[in-house]
């Protein structure tokens, strides 16, 4: 047993974190960074923690990520990271010449207090920021949030930094995207292009984190969101953001800044939210929803219909951020299932008050957010009940083994396998893939574990 | 193939060096060393990184936590900080481990942490480190807990050596509670972190049980070998074959009691020199056990190291049974070696890892025909370079020298003389004993040969492009960048989840790999047939 340790007796933990269902900001923040267009993200504190994110978001990927760090000596760490961060401006604009240096903190830097908007204006007087470059900063402290918190400070700084209003409006709605992978953006561009709306995606991954293998290294790949675009986002008629965690703050900011009034609704994963997702983008882009896609959805309807047997009253239990766990969970009730268990790191009442509703007929549903709200409480959870279903990040897969139960990987990270920066789990598209994927791990599950005169040749 | 070009410093070293600002290219230029064997150059190695330059290196909490402590797997690590150093040094090393019974205690597959908020930033965390000693004690009930200070931890002044014996005391010293003061920003690299956990293992845990185990006659450990892909458990075979008692690894597969019993072996055998050489020097002063400089890594190599046990030992039933394993194993890498041959024979390597394993794998990468024509550590210091014998010339910078030194005495009442120095002596003279020496990796490259400390990812672009190697090894921050070129990446961290690569089962393992790596089909088909310049024009006919 690879968590023989974990029995079901809870105790009220009021310091350990055990088996987290979170990580720390700045990951987001480099994440969200890499999704605009010829941005080096740039991480100030030690460089172990810059090693860390990327080597986190490659495992995830399978694809470069790049990033530069301040490296701080014992000296900067007492004294500040200034010069460093100088330093790195100047080495970094000299040898990788980025359009924009996107600089993020962490819980050395934020602890030591340095100012980012005297250093940066102090990198600039000293004439290391050229012609036409930028170097915009966003604060991440590790010791605060999560890492959809680093993501949703660095997108929000995109706008304060970029998002420009010359009071022209444009008939171009803006979509924010939350924590999600280049394939659900992909799909989501798709779904916007066969309707026939104008946007502008940011930030964006498609050909970033999902680039072509040609034998170049592109530093900058050809994909993110464009410094052009990112500036027009201020004469956007309107912006729609997805995923309240991940994206609320840019969307307030970009209201605030430009006027652009905004729609919040949840990362498109499953029916009902995808409904919601193109029902504000065809009334905010005035647009109408083409056969086409109406023709997708009635495809997964079919689908969840057909699968509906298998699914009904299956007990899951789910981790991960709440931008995706909602629709996810509000996914699965609609087909009958009963997401039992629910945690995730990332704190919020909106977490709580959506879960809640989503969950009113599911009297066993337990569910917990923020600290300790981790994976080792799951687990109890689990061994005092047991689950038909697992969905979440690789870390899952050793509950999976002890258990042995089917398990979906979703979220991040995703490190042992590959493939799924490529598949969508948005739009309806997306949502028969998801069913399909937990369709094939319920049933293969049963076909290996079921006496042999069960085994069955058809569905 | 076998005609690649050869490495061409003065090229190299140019192109990269202008590139920079004019400061940065000066300091990097002492790190890019044209190879001379005979003379060994000297190597500017072990300084504070270049901000901005994008490294390869990790800090000092990764070699402490990560490196050293995270292998073994019945001690609780808490790290004390906020949720990230926690989460990153969670499962992602490979360092494989499998207790003896279901009953004994294995944490490896956990990650603790205090989870620090920011109102344990501005009020200070020890008191949420007491309770989550507490609350891990109440779940868990383990031998030992070690605790890891991460980057605020030093700035607001939490003292976790001194929560640590609080807490021990709570528990009337029945639980074994440690420090380590092992901040990200101390040092310039993981190699402070390595030190920091050498220190604790001697101070918390070496020589704490006197206990004999095992009935074999020649006792040995194992130092700096972390069971990467299962490379402890394929040499704990071989020295069970060979009748040897292997006390302790530090740290792979190991257990809290190896630490503890360590002292009662009679010999030391160094793998990673740059993690651990401060624990072989304190198992020698303090208690006698001399130690020796090996390498596992290759099938030559390992042959080589077992030898070097045997001679130590003086026993000739030991060398014959040796004889007999190394003639018994070496069947098998033969025809291994023979069968991949052909695909590997001519080509050319690059390697820079860590602090060891770009020496090491040079030998597996010959026994295939490799060459390796440039390598470099991220955290190696010049004596990993150039070997032990500079060690009285290397400065402590300002950087390093917060890094504690301990000093180690003579265990009056357990210290034993294992060999004499004129004995030594002598064995040094017949077989290349490397007794409290190691030659590092200068010596065994040839002239010519590029040696690259703290290689930036400019760097590792223009060698690619200037050299074009046939497989580059480093990690996973470089795989898909190098991939992306059309050459195959290595992975020498994580082996590619592939391993173990250690011993003869080992290099068997890493030959198959390799020949894979290189003749993998996919690379001839990075350009599409229609982008391809061979292909005819074709024109609609209507």
């Amino acid at each position: 047993m690879l968590l023989k340790h974990t029995t079901p007796k809870e105790i009220d933990r009021k310091a350990l974190t055990i088996n987290p269902a979170k990580t720390c900001q700045p990951v987001g923040a480099m994440y969200a960074a890499l999704g605009l267009h010829g941005c080096l993200p740039h991480s100030h504190g030690s460089q172990g923690c810059c090693s860390y994110h990327r080597s986190a978001l490659t495992r995830h990927f399978k694809e470069p990520v790049m990033a530069a760090t301040s490296s701080f000596t014992e000296g900067a760490s007492v004294f500040g990271g200034s010069a460093n961060l100088i330093q790195s401006i100047n080495t970094i604009f000299t040898v990788y010449n980025p359009e924009v240096i996107a600089v993020h903190t962490t819980c050395l830097s934020e602890t030591i207090g340095d100012d980012m908007t005297a250093i940066i204006s102090k990198a600039k007087d000293d004439g290391f920021i050229p012609e036409g470059k930028k170097v915009i900063f966003c604060n991440t402290p590790s010791y605060i949030g999560t890492h959809v918190t680093g993501y949703a400070n660095q997108v929000t700084s995109f706008v304060k930094n970029f998002s420009t209003s010359t009071l022209k409006k444009k008939n171009v709605v803006n979509l924010v995207a939350g924590w999600m992978e280049p394939s659900d953006m992909r799909e989501i561009k798709r779904l916007a292009k066969e309707m026939e709306a104008r946007t502008i995606l940011f930030p964006d991954f498609t050909d970033v984190l999902d680039a072509p293998m040609d034998g170049k290294f592109h530093m900058y790949p050809a994909g993110g969101t464009t410094i052009e675009e990112m500036t027009a986002t201020g004469d956007s008629k309107f912006t729609i953001g997805m995923g309240p965690y991940s994206t609320e703050d840019a969307c307030i900011a970009l209201e605030n800044k430009c006027k652009v009034k905004f729609d919040m609704v949840d990362i498109p994963i499953g029916l009902k939210a995808t409904d919601r997702f193109l029902m504000s983008l065809s009334r905010h882009a005035n647009v109408p929803v083409p056969d086409s896609i109406t023709a997708d959805r009635g495809r997964l309807v079919d689908l969840m219909a057909d699968s509906a047997t298998n699914l009904y009253g299956r007990r899951v239990a789910l981790w991960g951020d709440p931008d995706t766990l909602i629709p996810l969970c509000e996914f699965l009730v609609s087909m009958d299932m009963r997401p039992v268990y629910v945690v995730s790191g990332t704190s919020g009442k909106l977490f709580d008050v959506r879960m809640k509703e989503i969950l009113k007929d599911i009297p066993e549903a337990k569910f917990k957010s923020g600290e300790r709200a981790d994976m080792f409480l799951m687990h109890q959870w689990i061994k005092q009940e047991g689950v038909d279903l697992l969905i979440g990040n690789t870390y899952g897969k050793y509950i999976a083994r002890d258990e042995d139960t089917p398990f979906v990987r979703f979220g991040f990270p995703i490190a042992d396998r590959s493939g799924h920066n490529y598949l969508p789990k948005t739009g309806y598209n997306g949502a028969a893939h998801l069913t399909t994927q937990i369709l094939n791990a319920l049933l293969d599950h049963q076909d290996r574990t079921c006496p042999e005169e069960k085994v069955e040749f058809q569905l | 193939m076998g005609t690649k070009k050869k490495a061409d410093l003065e090229k190299f070293r140019d192109e990269v060096v202008e590139k920079y600002p004019k400061k940065v290219g000066r300091k990097r230029a002492k790190a890019i060393i044209n190879n001379d064997p005979d003379t060994i150059p000297q190597i500017q190695a072990n300084i504070r990184t270049i901000p901005g330059i994008i490294t390869q290196r990790g800090c000092t909490y990764a070699g402490c936590k990560g490196v050293v402590l995270g292998p073994t797997r019945d001690i609780i690590n808490i790290t004390h900080g906020p949720i990230g150093c926690g989460y990153y040094s969670w499962l992602t090393r490979r360092n494989q481990t499998k207790p003896e019974t279901e009953a004994e205690a294995n944490f490896i597959s956990y990650c603790f942490s205090t989870d620090m908020q920011d109102s344990n930033i501005v009020f200070g965390g020890e008191d949420k480190l007491k309770q989550a000693i507490r609350e891990a004690v109440e779940l868990f009930n383990p031998k030992a807990i070690g605790v890891f200070s991460t980057c605020p931890v030093g700035l607001i002044g939490d003292d976790v050596h001194n929560v640590a014996k609080q807490m021990m005391a709570e528990y009337d010293n029945k639980i074994n509670i440690f420090g380590f003061s092992c901040e990200g920003y101390r040092g310039v690299s993981q190699s402070a972190g390595h030190h920091i956990a050498n220190n604790q293992l001697y101070k918390h845990l070496i020589g704490n049980d006197d206990t004999v185990n095992g009935a074999a006659k020649y006792r040995i450990n194992l130092l700096g070998e972390y069971n990467i892909g299962g490379d402890s458990f394929v040499l704990e075979e071989i020295f069970k074959k060979c009748g040897i008692e292997l006390v302790a690894t530090f740290s792979g597969n190991s257990t809290i009691s190896h630490f503890e019993q360590a002292h009662t072996a009679d010999l030391s055998m160094v793998m990673c020199h740059r993690s651990i050489n401060y624990v072989a020097e304190m198992l020698e002063t303090s208690f006698g056990i001399p130690w020796i400089k090996v390498n596992f890594i290759g099938a030559d190599a390992t042959a080589k190291a077992l030898r070097k046990v045997a001679a130590y030992f003086e026993d000739e039933e030991l060398k014959a049974k040796v004889e007999e394993v190394i003639a018994e194993e070496m069947a098998a890498v033969d025809m291994a070696r023979e069968a991949v041959l052909p695909k590997t024979n001519g080509k050319t390597s690059m390697l820079f890892v860590g602090g060891s394993r770009a020496h090491h794998y040079q030998e597996l990468f010959s026994e295939l025909g490799i060459k390796t024509i440039a390598a470099g550590y991220e955290f190696g210091h010049r004596d990993d370079y150039e070997g032990r014998r500079v060690l009285p010339s290397i400065q402590v910078d300002a950087d390093t020298r917060n890094i504690e030194e301990i000093t180690v005495t003579k265990d009056e009442k357990r210290f034993k003389e294992r060999i004499t120095k004129e004995k030594i002596e002598e064995l040094e003279k017949a077989i290349d004993l490397e007794y409290n020496e190691y030659g590092g990796l200068m010596a065994d490259m040839e002239k010519g040969a590029l040696i690259i400390d703290d290689l930036s990812h400019y760097e590792m672009d223009k060698l690619i492009e200037l050299y074009h190697p046939d497989i580059f090894c480093a990690g996973i921050k470089e795989k898909y960048v190098v991939q992306k070129m059309g050459v195959p990446l290595k992975q020498l961290h994580n082996y590619d989840s592939g391993g173990p690569y250690a011993g003869f089962k080992g290099a068997i393992n890493f030959y198959n790999d390799i020949a894979m790596m290189v003749s993998t089909s996919i690379w001839k088909e990075l350009k599409a047939p229609w982008e391809r310049e061979e292909v005819i024009e074709a024109a609609y006919v209507y």
